[in-house]
């Protein structure tokens, strides 16, 4: 059990956590959504600055939570940034996978090179409850590129 | 440190914690390779052998609706049934047993009255009086009573260390005012809020009290007689009885004077098509197959722990408390959460740039079981301006030992945190 603790908070989680990148309010963020989970009370809202071409040219957020949501959302504005919206929607869909543990192992594509920066949040697929502190970002993250101003995740 | 002195004051007592905890099979379990520490009775109690036992006999033997068939068994499970009510009546010195009304929880219970009671005597303007630490099942049903009808909701304040500023309360009283709603303990906080001067306070103008008990029947011995509230509502699966059943006490007349909540069948004299009256309480809040082998299993709940006595349950809870006190004082960069004069076994506490749901996760890979999160009680967090505490909180069956393990726990989460 101390080696699942030590995978569920590993260093780059803990750093993330601490000192988390992109925490500010862009001025320029056309897009924005409020992530809100319940069960926990836990708020984050992110910012997007996304271009005419559907490319995302700037990510941050700003709130509250557990040392999983803070490191998953401040990985997340590094990843995203530089993306196309369709292309951060299918990154979504397989870190989801990640951390559910529905997919362990993922086949070689654009996508290679974040998933292995990501992977170190996989260790939440051994704790059913924290999953949503691990996507919650992701989730309000894709609500504001898709126009939706509040996301939770129930 | 003063740890010495508490075991002293613990083995000095003649509660014997080690024999109730053999009561309790759960406990005797271990997770993740660490015997249990379950701290988290303020939720949901576990339950004791007596209670297990009593609801597999009903069950197997002694199974069938109530109130309905001329026959033995539907008459056995109807015994039973109406047994706890007795059970309860006695247990907390009600008038009579129609004063017991059986619902689903304190959650129903609150609804009951905030449909019936304040759907029907309320009107726009009124006001309901509340505190700033209640539970969202004493906030929520009054708000939706408040957009429906169009009263007013007035929270009470309190202070720092959690207690109930009551003369700040009784300047709130005005002609206005037609029902005060209050926690009798804070779930997060642990205050023990003096009821009773509320509820003088309260009749001395003619309003009437309803009192949210969820915590308060399981720390402290209630006697709706001595507190003459108008209502008082608790649950069964906090008092180490089944979920699914709660209890509603209210004051007969009273009770008899609010129309039905729900309608069907258990709780009519006579329908027809044109006209459906309706029989007194309690039968008149109960419609529908009500929940047989919990309230069974509730009285089994209320014999056992009568037989070791509140009192003795609540000076056991009080030393524990004083103990986890001591020793989260301990711990660099924790921030307890209330600190009011009179406080029940429960402790909500803060650690420094960690958040609560990474404690309980971390705590509980050592078999440490403790809430994390709002508790329900988010204008409360709102005021202390946190999102979220951890809390412990204690059983008859909690000891030492829980203690030492939780804040070991906690040593462990700094470690991974360092």
């Amino acid at each position: 059990m101390d080696d699942d603790m030590r995978e569920l908070y590993q260093e780059v989680i803990l750093d993330h956590g601490k000192n988390p990148r992109n925490f500010r309010q862009p001025e320029d963020a056309n897009c924005e959504a409020r992530g809100n989970n319940p069960l926990c009370g836990d708020q984050l809202t992110v910012y997007l600055k996304v271009d005419e071409g559907r490319l995302i040219r700037d990510a941050a957020f700003e709130g509250r939570g557990c040392a999983i949501s803070m490191a998953s959302a401040s990985m997340m504005t590094q990843i995203v940034c530089g993306k196309t919206v369709s292309q951060v929607q299918s990154l979504f869909d397989k870190f989801h996978k990640l951390c559910t543990g529905e997919m362990e192992e993922f086949p070689q594509d654009e996508f290679t090179d974040d998933m292995e920066k990501l992977r170190v949040m996989s260790g939440v697929r051994r704790f059913p409850m924290r999953v949503k502190c691990a996507t919650l970002s992701w989730h309000t993250m894709n609500a504001a590129a898709s126009g939706h101003n509040e996301t939770t995740t129930e | 440190m003063d740890a010495t002195l508490s075991n002293i004051d613990l083995e000095r007592s003649s509660y014997d914690v080690d024999a109730i905890r053999a009561e309790f099979p759960i406990l005797a379990s271990e997770f993740n390779g660490y015997p249990l520490t379950f701290l988290d009775s303020g939720a949901s109690a576990q339950k004791p052998e007596c209670v297990l036992r009593c609801m597999d006999d009903v069950y197997r033997r002694s199974y069938a609706n109530v109130h309905r068939g001329a026959y033995a068994l539907s008459q056995a499970a109807t015994d039973y049934y109406e047994g706890a009510r007795k059970t309860v009546a006695r247990y907390l010195n009600a008038r009579s047993d129609d004063e017991i009304v059986f619902t689903q929880n304190v959650t129903a219970a609150i609804n009951l009255v905030a449909h019936s009671y304040g759907r029907n005597f309320l009107e726009r303007g009124d006001e309901v009086i509340i505190s700033q630490m209640e539970h969202h099942a004493n906030i929520v049903p009054w708000q939706l009573l408040r957009d429906e009808i169009g009263i007013e909701l007035k929270v009470a304040p309190i202070d720092e260390a959690g207690n109930l500023l009551l003369d700040q309360l009784a300047e709130m009283f005005s002609h206005k005012t037609k029902l005060v709603s209050l926690t009798h303990v804070s779930n997060v906080l642990g205050t023990i809020v003096p009821i009773k001067k509320v509820i003088d306070l309260a009749h001395e103008r003619d309003i009437p009290v309803l009192i949210d008990g969820a915590q308060g029947i399981v720390h402290t011995r209630v006697d709706v007689q001595d507190l003459d509230a108008e209502f008082y509502a608790f649950t069964g699966h906090k008092l180490y009885g089944p979920s699914g059943i709660g209890v509603l006490y209210g004051k007969k007349d009273l009770l008899n004077t609010m129309p039905p909540y729900q309608g069907g069948g258990d709780m009519i004299e006579r329908v027809t098509f044109e006209k459906t009256t309706y029989r007194d309480a309690p039968a008149r809040f109960e419609a529908g197959t009500p929940p047989i082998v919990e309230a069974a299993g509730l009285a089994a709940a209320i014999d056992y722990v009568d037989g070791i006595g509140m009192e003795n349950i609540s000076s056991h809870e009080q030393e524990l408390l004083n103990y986890a006190t001591e020793r989260l004082n301990e711990v660099d960069g924790i921030t307890i959460y209330g600190e009011a004069q009179h406080k029940a076994g429960i402790i909500s506490f803060t650690l420094d740039k960690v958040h609560p749901h990474d404690i309980a996760t971390i705590v509980d890979s050592r078999g440490v079981s403790v809430r994390a999160g709002h508790h329900c009680a988010q204008p409360l967090m709102d005021w202390y301006g946190v999102a979220a505490t951890t809390r412990a909180s204690f059983g008859m069956y909690s000891n030492k030992q829980d203690v030492d393990a939780l804040v070991d726990g906690i040593k462990y989460v700094k470690e991974i945190f360092s």
